[in-house]
């Protein structure tokens, strides 16, 4: 009697196996698909709907604010040799698609950097002025303003060469087990992508809709926040923002999301 | 953070045809319920009031209580009468006003 009821069980577990294809939308008819790139998908996909309208609508994107207050500042001149970003850019448009191969080996200092560290590294280089505090609104807002001249065009990170070594390092970071919880990285954002942790959806964490406008967070917040809010959740120590590791950290998650689109300034809940 | 007020008015519009306003102001809405670093409650502070005149003329004020999200975002709709200036005034608990200016031709 055991084995029979068991049989019926494996039947049902079998015929709910061969359901599942059905649910899977052909790419033709996924109004999603944009959000899309081989396996990958951005946050967006597992976003609500109603934060979804948000984000689409640049109005209702509160994030506008502090693109507004970025440009105010980009052409505003700062530091010692009293130039703004402007000055020596131009209009921001000049920096479509720049954000895309971001994080990378700056050519002119051999350093590696982010958007935020490329900003500050303009700031003290070329303006002579204070570099921008992590997390402070303007660099949120310039880090946003710059990323989103390159709103939709395909993130497209380049691994090799001098960046290879900060790629593996992240690489590393991704799948190494860490804090009370034992977790890494890649327990949530691979094995278990799709999967509902208590109520919530677990994305891919994907990095390209940073700076997002939280409402969690009720304002702007960079990837770095968001990384110190995971490893804090998992209990494990909370890095430095815009430090060593999570720079790596960055630069994995930007390869992984090769293809998909820069949605900076995303909203999420 | 302190940046202006994003108001959207359409530029043009016909007489008599309704028209959709959107507004969104940066403010941190403080609720009166988080406590600083030392231990203290932080005082709460809120917008309470938005006010929006189009040429003078009072056309819609709402009041605003607790739970309202930071940096709020209201949409609503106005009839076009006449060509002139919409005018958009928050104002919050600590007398603050923040305000801001659109204007419309009606044709």
């Amino acid at each position: 009697m055991g084995a029979k009821r068991f049989g019926g069980l494996a039947a049902t577990i079998l015929a709910m196996t061969l359901a599942v294809p059905a649910f899977a939308s052909d790419a033709k008819d996924d109004p999603l698909a944009a959000y899309r790139s081989g396996e990958m998908y951005s946050g967006y996909v597992t976003g609500d709907p109603s934060s979804r309208e948000i984000q689409d609508d640049d109005m209702m994107n509160p994030s506008f604010l502090w693109v507004d207050k970025a440009a105010e500042l980009w052409t505003t001149a700062d530091g010692t040799a009293g130039k703004s970003c402007a000055d020596c850019h131009g209009d921001v448009e000049s920096l479509k698609g720049a954000a895309t191969k971001y994080p990378t080996t700056d050519a002119a200092t051999g350093k590696f950097m982010n958007v935020e560290l490329k900003i500050n590294d303009c700031r003290e280089r070329q303006m002579g002025a204070a570099p921008f505090k992590f997390e402070s609104d303007e660099l949120l807002g310039m880090t946003t303003l710059v990323k989103l001249q390159s709103r939709g065009m395909p993130m497209n990170i380049d691994i090799t060469g001098p960046n290879e070594k900060w790629f593996k390092k992240g690489e590393e970071f991704y799948f190494t087990s860490r804090g009370q919880l034992d977790l890494a990285c890649a327990d949530c954002h691979i094995t278990n992508e799709g999967m509902y942790m208590r109520a919530e959806k677990l994305s891919q964490g994907q990095p390209n809709g940073f700076p997002t406008y939280r409402m969690k967070w009720q304002k702007l917040g960079s990837l770095h926040r968001r990384m110190r809010g995971c490893n804090d959740n998992i209990r494990a120590e909370k890095l430095k923002g815009l430090g060593e590791d999570y720079l790596a950290v960055e630069t994995y998650i930007s390869w992984r999301a090769s293809g998909l689109p820069v949605e900076t300034p995303s909203v999420r809940k | 953070m302190s940046a202006k007020p994003r108001v959207r008015v359409p530029s043009t519009a016909k007489k008599g045809e309704v028209f959709e306003i959107k507004t969104v102001i940066s403010h941190s809405m403080e609720s009166g319920q988080r406590k600083a670093a030392d231990g203290s409650p932080i005082p709460r502070k809120i917008i309470d009031k938005f006010v929006c005149t189009y040429n003078g003329k009072e056309v819609m004020t709402s009041q605003w209580y607790g739970a309202v999200s930071a940096n709020p975002y209201l949409e609503f709709f106005c009839t076009a009468t006449e060509s002139g200036t919409l005018e958009f005034t928050w104002h919050d608990e600590g007398g603050e006003t923040y305000t801001a200016t659109a204007d419309i031709k009606v044709t």
